[in-house]
């Protein structure tokens, strides 16, 4: 269908909308024409993405003059493969109403190991290999002897053409992973690219804070510190071994370096180690300090920073400082200054480069050392390093880590939006919305949360405080291991795979508590009966065996077999003080919030589409209190009757067989009952006319 | 007019203890028959088995005597003691066919089919000679001593138990000596393989149970029991590629099966203990214990072959490439760290949750294989076959990529938004046709009443040899073009059924004004399931009669008379059914009866042509040989 929002014809690949689509439309059209930032919430299974790719397709389509790129970034690839079929289908459709004229170049970035095509590179065993194979084939040394010596291998062509085809044609829309804007250490290759009329959309963007924080963290063990002396000591050989036969090279590299490293394209250019986005403007334009520039000396400078770290790590009680102190006392012990600390990252890859080392897992070690030394050379607040010598649960055992902990979200997001006019973030769970701009310290134009008009109650929550034996039900640390609570819980799921067809999605808070549950489940034989039921798939910690679980879980559900799935709802987090100081939100409001918003995003993914219908069992008694439960989401919380508050076992399973019962009824989806939840292009034509009268 | 008896000395009691008195059992068709040795005793029986609701009997093999005991209907019972548990078993089976008592016909029937195959097939064919109206003299069929299975001989008996209206004609034909046995079934070799066909299909699923060591453990000693049934040897051989390897190189040339059992067990009891460094001990000094105690390194590879072919849209695997948080030392740690083992207990690491799903998984492939279970080794083999079946299935798929993303596509799109797809097709499935056409018929009389007739209307003047050529071009075309979509036009589809709709609508009219009764449904019960049953038997009758022709062998004569016979009976009863009806149907079962007869005039009319052509034929070699 084509509508009009405003100036702006909308080519929409449905021949309906829901209304809270087209008010998210205007919302986003409104925030584009501001050319500022927003923030939105709407329900899973109202078709955001579709919303959001159609709207600025369209937006782009009716103002050529001005070329606006998107750059959309999903959570992870599976995400981002869902969403470039969305893409696929609006664009088939686009295609066809407007002719050649509306095609666009869309592009899925992800790791070499995803987008590799080379069979004997990708059968490698984890992704670091598959990249340091990749890197074998195709780096630009590589290549430039592959065209003197016919006989090694050149794969590199294939590769090229799918992976860094956006240099030569910069396509409209690419598309990829959160990492890529977020991490510091990859950020640049996309940034670099995109003038600032792009449009960055964060989708799924829910936990948005803890990727920026994870991005700028590092963890230091010793075992890292035993591989970066082995990696320093591999790169004093190369670099003898250079000196002797090609000392040109390193004369070129201390050239390239006086003169700064914002100068670095000189280098070839897909090898380049691109401009850090979060490092501030000077580090680009600030030639490299002179004691690090030759390379025999910066690999000494590593040496003795290693030998702090290990200095440090012999400690024996937990130590926490700031990164003021903590570069302070490296100077004074082992005459590393702060400016030198800063240049580590960027000084290794030219040294990486200038070495031509192509198997870069094997020098992970030593990378994590100068992303620390970077990252606490650079910025003087927003984190801590805390030392920790021995794992809490086993204080006999000697484990000593040291952390680099990042608290405040916003310092990796900051560049982002200062780099780019428009910057969406959305999600179905974004409650409370107000936390976010706080949290990611940002304005935007506009914010807001859009319900979801149901045709018919289709989802059903209900909060579970009791066992079938009426003994309170939770997961608080001190009833966890009740055997009682366990088996409570084993009840509850007996009691509902019988009456649930195809799917059910058990949480637990760990993968500790999952374990234990699901053994003493097995022992007292409450898996057994399960199991007469439905198929068992469990989350390990293993991500293969994970993955594959799932697509089973997912094939036993579609092909009518029924099936459970064990999975585990993290929750971490260690920044709490930091907040409170810096942004005034409270600790305990932070740790609902935190433990809700997972919550929330595990339930919320219940319905695919209002076609849909689901059921959502919050079975813990501390949801009964309101002060928590308000923190659910909105369209959440509405469809949660007073009557569903305080359930016990038996109760809940009569409401699910009442519920799904009823849902198996067929219905009208235009809505019936006087509100309308479907829209047609009329419907859509007379609201225009009627001045925009909302119908819901 | 028992069929088929069985005589067997015993002794009737009264009760149990009763000493009894000694006689002989005779058990026919009906009713069985007690009569004493000795001529002056009053206890003779002569029982109807209709009266018979069940039995009852001692277990062989101990020094109880071999009693029978047939429960009466109305209480009360009849206990028989015989010489031997043979005889008792000869007798329990003949009255084991004797389920209730309301279709004794039936029974008897089935009954004395079994016996029938069992042993005694000559003798009850010469039975049937007797008893029916031909004699077979020296044409007698060829077939007669054909070996019956006992599978083959089940299936007929099951067959005929499931269809009511086979075993109505078989035992007209087969026990009315028109047809033989083998005759009979000839005609229906499609059935059995159908039925045999059939039952591979409906394959048994998997349980989903897991297989966990429950020891049994004496208390007393230190002996500790597992429990293997072939159902779990199987379970374990899907679930545990590794075991299923090291069966195959082991047994029987290293060790027994029972040896390899054993240490399978002690390996799953180690395994169970949770104490990997225990196991690692037990592994370093047994290398064939090492290979079920390690991780199976056939699963890991399964596992690296078939992530790749997983839906990229749950593809959490990918995201291991994609982020840095993965990689050591970056990122915040996370508080639940693996518990890190030494390397060298590493291997034999094994958890609950890989068990778990690696047993989801099998189950949901469902059976594999379809061997008997006794077997061990057979088992393993086929397994290992159907694995690389597939293996060689996955490598030849070049496809699979787009079929992915046709599947994501597929499930991107939302498809409430999607608009009705244009035109509006609704798939037709018609549950019930006669329900369908009769409903119709409202539609159909419109119809009628715009075009005059619509049957007439629609009958067009294509001959035969055109309509087939178009029929080629048709389906020619399809051979080259493969289907389109729709596939059929569907104005031309729309026609044709509104055609058959009127045509089939609107012979109902005719005939009744309740449109849910057709012309059957209104005769009189019994003149229904006559007429039905002699539709049956006629088309029996002439498929018999016209696949004897020509007339080869002397073999085919005699059948082709026995078949002349049966069908010349057939009429006066056809003329009896029609009188029997009253005025008012009798035209309308006379319509019905109409074809049937003419059928029957065409076979005799053919019959007695080649009969004037034989006797013509004969004339001039008179001792008759074709």
């Amino acid at each position: 269908m084509k509508f009009q929002i405003e100036d702006v014809t909308v080519y929409f690949p449905y021949d309906n909308i829901y209304p809270e689509q087209y008010s998210y439309m205007v919302e986003l059209k409104r925030a584009l024409d501001a050319k500022g930032h927003c923030l939105l919430e709407m329900p899973t299974g109202t078709g955001k993405t579709i919303a959001l790719l159609s709207l600025i397709t369209s937006y782009v389509l009716s103002k050529p003059s001005n070329p606006v790129k998107l750059l959309y970034c999903t959570r992870t690839v599976h995400e981002m493969e869902k969403t470039l079929a969305e893409l696929r289908f609006l664009h088939n459709y686009q295609v066809k109403h407007l002719g050649p004229s509306a095609r666009i170049l869309a592009l899925g970035l992800s790791s070499r190991k995803n987008l590799c095509v080379n069979t004997s590179v990708i059968s490698a065993e984890n992704r670091d290999s598959v990249d340091a194979a990749c890197r074998k084939l195709t780096a630009s040394w590589v290549r430039a002897m592959a065209v003197e010596n016919p006989n090694i291998p050149l794969s590199f062509l294939r590769i090229m053409r799918r992976l860094p085809l956006m240099r030569f044609c910069l396509p409209e829309s690419i598309h990829c992973s959160y990492q890529y804007l977020l991490d510091p250490k990859v950020a640049g290759i996309i940034s670099k690219e995109m003038q600032r009329e792009s449009v960055v959309v964060f989708d799924e963007a829910h936990n948005i804070d803890n990727v920026c924080i994870e991005a700028l963290s590092v963890s230091v063990r010793m075992q890292t510190l035993e591989g970066a002396t082995r990696n320093l000591n591999r790169m004093s050989q190369e670099i003898e071994r250079l000196k002797a036969t090609d000392a040109g090279r390193l004369r070129a590299e201390y050239n390239r370096l006086v003169e700064g490293l914002a100068q670095r394209g000189n280098l070839p250019i897909t090898d380049t180690w691109f401009s850090n986005p979060t490092l501030p403007e000077d580090i680009l334009k600030e030639a490299v300090p002179g004691n690090i520039r030759r390379a025999e000396h910066f690999v000494s400078v590593l040496r003795r920073l290693v030998q702090y770290f290990k200095g440090r790590l012999q400690t024996e009680n937990v130590e926490k400082e700031g990164p003021v102190t903590f570069v302070a006392s490296i100077n004074a012990q082992v005459g590393i200054d702060q400016k030198m600390l800063k240049f580590c990252y960027d000084r290794l890859h030219s040294l990486m480069l200038t070495l031509e080392i192509t198997d870069t897992d094997e020098f992970l070690h030593i990378q994590a050392i100068c992303d620390l030394a970077t990252l606490v050379g650079t910025y003087t607040r927003g984190f801590s390093i805390i030392i920790e010598p021995f794992d809490e649960r086993m204080p006999h055992i000697p484990d000593p880590v040291l952390q680099l902990c990042c608290h405040d979200a916003s310092l990796a997001i900051k560049p982002v939006f200062e780099r780019f006019q428009s910057v969406v973030i959305t999600s179905g769970t974004l409650s409370p919305i107000d936390l976010y701009p706080r949290l990611l310290n940002f304005n935007p134009v506009v914010s807001r949360s859009f319900t979801m008009s149901l045709t018919r109650d289709c989802i059903c929550p209900m909060v579970l405080t009791r066992g079938s034996d009426q003994l309170p039900v939770s997961t608080k640390y001190d009833l966890r291991s009740d055997p009682g609570v366990e088996k409570n819980y084993g009840k509850l799921l007996v009691e509902m795979v019988s009456v649930v067809p195809d799917g059910i999605v058990c949480f637990f808070v760990s993968y500790s508590y999952m374990d234990g549950i699901v053994n003493s489940w097995h022992e007292s034989g409450i898996l057994k009966e399960i199991m007469q039921h439905k198929l068992v798939f469990i989350e390990t910690q293993d991500v293969v065996e994970t993955t594959l679980a799932l697509d089973n879980y997912r094939r036993a559900c579609d092909c009518g077999r029924g099936a459970v799935f064990f999975s585990v709802a993290r929750i971490l987090l260690a920044r709490l003080e930091y907040l409170r100081e810096t942004f005034q939100i409270r600790e305990g409001d932070f740790l609902t919030f935190d433990a809700l918003r997972q919550a929330a995003q595990c339930v919320g993914r219940v319905i695919r589409s209002k076609a849909d219908y689901g059921m959502m069992i919050f079975a813990d008694k501390r949801y009964s209190r309101h002060d928590k439960r308000s923190k659910l989401p909105g369209w959440i919380l509405s469809h949660l009757r007073d009557a569903h508050l305080n359930l016990s076992t038996d109760m809940a399973v009569h409401i699910a067989r009442e519920f799904l019962r009823r849902m198996a009824q067929p219905y009208d989806k235009t809505g019936a009952m006087g509100k309308k939840t479907l829209l047609s292009q009329e419907d859509l034509e007379k609201m225009a006319n009627g001045a925009g009268e909302m119908l819901f | 007019m028992a069929d088929k008896q069985v005589i067997k000395r015993a002794k009737y009691k009264s009760s149990v203890k009763d000493p009894g008195v000694a006689g002989v059992l005779k058990m026919g068709m009906e009713r069985f028959v007690f009569m004493p040795n000795d001529p002056k005793s009053t206890t003779k029986l002569n029982v109807e088995f209709r009266m018979i609701k069940g039995h009852k009997f001692t277990k062989e093999g101990s020094s109880k005597q071999a009693l029978l005991n047939l429960t009466q209907d109305q209480g009360g019972n009849y206990i028989f003691e015989f010489d031997s548990f043979a005889d008792r078993d000869a007798c329990r089976e003949f009255v084991d066919f004797m389920p209730g008592s309301v279709a004794v016909q039936n029974v008897c029937m089935m009954l004395a089919l079994h016996t029938f195959y069992s042993e005694k097939l000559a003798n009850a064919i010469a039975f049937h000679a007797e008893a029916g109206r031909v004699v077979p003299d020296k044409s007698a069929p060829p077939v007669n001593n054909e070996q019956l299975s006992r599978e083959e001989t089940e299936r007929r008996i099951k067959l005929l138990q499931e269809n009511s209206e086979l075993q109505a004609l078989h035992k007209q034909f087969v026990y009315g000596g028109i047809l033989t046995e083998a005759e009979f079934w000839a005609t229906r070799k499609k059935l059995l393989d159908q039925n045999d066909s059939r039952r591979p299909k409906q394959r048994l699923a998997l349980k989903n149970e897991m297989w966990t060591v429950k020891p049994l453990s004496d208390g007393q000693t230190n002996r500790v029991t597992f429990n293997l049934t072939p159902e779990i040897i199987h379970q374990i051989f899907a679930e545990k590629p590794a075991v299923r390897q090291a069966y195959l190189n082991f047994v029987p040339n290293k060790m027994t099966e029972k040896e390899f059992w054993t240490k399978y067990s002690r390996a799953e009891y180690l395994h169970s203990t949770k104490n990997v460094v225990a196991a690692a001990a037990e592994a370093a000094e047994d290398e064939e214990l090492a290979v079920f105690l390690k991780r199976d390194d056939m699963l890991a590879n399964e596992a690296r072959r078939k992530i790749r072919r997983v839906d990229p849209t749950v593809d959490i695997e990918a995201d291991e490439g994609d982020d840095y948080i993965h990689l050591p030392d970056h990122g915040l740690l996370q508080d639940e760290a693996k518990d890190v083992l030494d390397s060298q207990y590493e291997p034999y690491r094994r958890s609950f949750s890989q068990d778990l799903n690696q047993h989801a998984a099998v189950v949901l492939q469902g059976r594999l294989v379809d061997v008997e279970l006794g077997d061990t080794r057979t088992v393993a083999e086929a397994l290992i076959r159907t694995k690389q079946a597939e293996l060689s299935d996955e490598i030849s798929n070049k496809n699979l990529e787009r079929k992915l993303s046709d599947r994501i596509s597929r499930i991107a799109e939302i498809e409430d938004l999607q608009g009705p797809r244009d035109p509006a097709v609704a798939p037709l499935s018609i549950k019930d046709p006669r329900d369908y056409f009769d409903s119709q018929q409202p539609n159909a009389l419109k119809a009628l009443g715009d075009a005059g007739s619509g049957t007439k209307s629609l009958r067009s003047s294509v001959s035969s040899r055109e309509a087939y050529g178009s029929l080629r071009d048709i389906v020619s075309d399809i051979r080259v073009m493969g289907l389109s979509e729709p596939i059929m036009n569907q104005e031309v589809a729309l026609k044709v059924l509104n055609g058959l709709t009127q045509n089939i609508s609107s012979t109902k009219l005719h005939l009744g004004n309740n449109p849910h009764e057709s012309v059957l449904d209104r005769l009189p019960k019994v003149t229904k399931e006559e007429l039905m049953h002699h539709w049956t038997s006629v088309q029996e009758l002439l498929k018999h009669f016209w696949s004897s022709y020509p007339i080869t062998t002397k073999y085919l004569y005699a059948k082709v008379t026995r078949l002349k016979d049966a069908m010349s009976q057939v009429y006066p009863k056809l003329q009896e059914i029609k009188e029997s009806v009253q005025s008012d149907f009798r035209h309308q079962v006379s319509l019905l009866v109409h074809p049937m007869l003419q059928a029957l005039d065409a076979a005799f009319a053919y019959y007695d042509a080649d009969v004037q052509k034989r006797s013509g034929r004969s004339g001039e070699r008179p001792n008759g040989s074709v």
